[in-house]
């Protein structure tokens, strides 16, 4: 089964923020356009906002603003890719991922080309802005694109790490980043690789899988639930697709259980990835904590991850009833 | 089906005679691969043959012996519809066997229904979704131009796909950047699926648009080589750092009587008695070339 790492076998209950995992996008560019004189940086008139800006502060020659045009930054990333350059393109989740699909389906997917597609403000956790802002499904339809690898770091570091994993795996790759800062979860020395999980205590009662800001509130819930004598681990589950089937199945069959939880719609997210992977290999009782067949609304990013029932408590709830059905 | 075109290689020195004479039996090769494949678009596969002509065997700077060469000259077939043409233009280029033309559409072929660089890697680019290609092209441009290559992007376009939004976003993007580098060439032969584009949605006038976006314009007769290779060979030349679009008028379904300005052929597969028909018809003609 799977070797996975285990990390943080007593998750402490508060966690300090750090830096939102768009920052740390925009940190890692630097350190890759540094290194990488090939890495070719566009942004749809978002960049001071998914933080690509400091890339284009640092080398303003391979950095373009496309105008607000996504479909075509998205056919140029594919243009660019396809002469040669490391092109990595970002805007808002929403407008990337649903105005650039098509874009995103023909001139990326299709043909296998090596582009980099990072959409930032992922989830309702952006807040006021309101729905029309608010990216619900992108990992929906990102996973719908053959061949692409789909991403949403927990934090700062696993962020960064991650951009380097990306401009390494040859192949298009999309990762979605957060408005909110991002409680930390890791340190400098720990290692991310694409399609592994990692693994937060050992706890055999259920597995609770998250992505994104949701690991955060999965490690509140797993101290919460060991008070209350009830053990479980947390898989944060930072690739989306490919899925770790292997680290999956080695939950199902020691937790015989398991509770999913991310800032996404239900249909078509980590849920749906999660169940069928576990399907396939140990099938167990399964609840989804997710947005459930809605849109949002403005508010601040606490309240909106309150109300569509995505904070802690949700997931402790989910975790027993889950454990009801064991 | 090895003897539907002449296999002799690319070559810059054939007259606008010898031409004329290649673009008629690129027109029957056509024809007869879309009736053996028993679907396809006719229409706009007969109206683009010059244009290709003029790019493949003048204007491009291209080595079919080397096909990666890093300095090659690109070409994006945006209305990949067309990709019978530009098949039957890669063969007499030598680029592929002329023996593959007639497994146009057929499992495993090549030369799939729509541009597809994973079935035929001498494509630049995978087309199919209307729209995308001047895109596509202003990432090669862009491409270029970071890396110090002076290599041209050549996109072609139909005058029914310059409907979609997308186009105007790169016109503008391309104008701006001063993409010099990058010539669009829009086969306007002024029909689309549904029917003609006045009855439709006009661009007209083409022209004028693409020169409100900051491109130089040159307009046609896309079916005159003496026409269409000066005009290719321009785009290379001092534009006034503008990028170049070339809007070549031209005939929907050229040098077949009864295809010719009828949108009903746009989409459909000629049957083998208009196969021969047609096949007829331009073998006459040739004759007078």
């Amino acid at each position: 089964m799977s070797s996975t790492a285990i990390t943080n076998p007593k998750p402490k209950f508060e966690l300090k923020m750090g830096v939102a995992t768009r920052e740390a996008y925009g940190q890692a560019l630097v350190e890759l356009g540094k290194v990488n004189p090939n890495v070719v940086v566009l942004d749809a008139d978002l960049a001071k906002s998914t933080f690509s800006a400091k890339f284009q502060k640092e080398f303003p020659d391979r950095f373009f603003t496309c105008g607000i045009a996504e479909a075509n930054m998205v056919s140029i990333a594919g243009g660019l890719a396809l002469a040669g350059k490391l092109p990595f393109a970002s805007s808002f989740a929403v407008f990337l991922c649903d105005k650039g699909y098509d874009q995103l389906r023909m001139c990326v997917a299709y043909p296998g080309v090596n582009a980099k597609f990072v959409g930032s403000h992922g989830g309702i956790s952006i807040g006021e802005d309101g729905p029309s802002q608010q990216s619900v499904e992108d990992y929906a339809l990102m996973c719908a694109l053959a061949g692409f690898v789909v991403l949403n770091p927990s934090d700062e570091f696993c962020a960064r790490a991650l951009v380097h994993r990306m401009a390494e795996h040859v192949g298009p790759v999309y990762m979605r980043t957060g408005r909110p800062k991002a409680p930390i979860i890791y340190g400098p020395a720990d290692t991310f690789e694409i399609g592994k999980a990692k693994q937060h205590g050992s706890g055999r009662d259920a597995a609770i899988i998250a992505c994104g800001l949701e690991v955060g509130y999965a490690l509140q819930a797993q101290a919460q639930l060991a008070d209350e004598g009830i053990n479980v681990r947390v898989l944060d589950m930072h690739t989306i697709k490919p899925i770790d089937e292997a680290a999956i199945a080695q939950a199902a069959t020691e937790c015989g259980a398991i509770v999913t939880a991310e800032e996404h719609l239900l249909d078509g997210g980590l849920g749906s990835q999660v169940a069928r992977a576990a399907a396939k290999s140990h099938p167990v009782p399964m609840e989804f904590v997710a947005i459930q067949n809605t849109y949002a609304e403005s508010a601040t990013p606490d309240q909106l991850m309150e109300k569509y029932g995505l904070t802690a408590p949700y997931i402790v709830k989910a975790v027993k009833a889950v454990l009801k059905r064991k | 089906m090895s003897t539907l075109t002449d296999a002799s290689p690319a070559t810059r020195s054939e007259s606008i005679a010898e031409l004329k004479r290649r673009a008629n039996r690129l027109r029957i090769a056509i024809i007869k691969m879309i009736g053996a494949a028993g679907s396809g678009h006719p229409g706009g596969s007969l109206s683009e043959v010059e244009l290709l002509l003029g790019l493949y065997f003048r204007v491009l700077r291209h080595n079919p012996k080397d096909p990666n060469w890093p300095d090659r000259d690109r070409f994006i077939l945006s209305k990949g519809h067309g990709c019978p043409a530009l098949y039957a233009v890669l063969a007499d280029a030598g680029y592929i066997d002329h023996s593959i033309l007639g497994t146009l559409r057929k499992l495993g072929s090549p030369l799939q229904g729509h541009p597809d660089k994973r079935f035929l890697p001498v494509l630049e680019a995978n087309t199919g979704s209307l729209g995308q290609g001047i895109s596509v092209g202003i990432g090669m441009a862009l491409a270029a131009r970071l890396d110090k290559k002076g290599y041209h992007t050549f996109v072609m376009v139909g005058d029914g796909e310059i409907e979609e939004g997308q186009n105007w976003e790169a016109a503008m993007f391309a104008g701006y950047h001063k993409l010099d580098n990058l010539t669009v060439i829009v086969d306007y032969n002024h029909q689309q699926l549904d029917g003609f584009l006045k009855d439709i949605l006009d661009p007209a006038p083409l022209a004028e648009k693409f020169e409100a976006f900051g491109w130089r314009t040159v307009e046609i007769d896309g079916h005159d080589l003496e026409e269409v290779i000066p005009a290719l060979e321009s785009a290379r030349a001092e534009t006034g750092g503008r990028p170049t679009c070339i809007v070549a008028n031209t005939i929907k379904g050229k040098g077949v009587s009864f295809m010719e300005n009828n949108p009903e052929w746009h989409g459909v597969a000629p049957k083998p008695e208009q196969v021969a028909a047609a096949v007829a018809e331009l073998e006459t003609a040739a004759k007078k070339l």
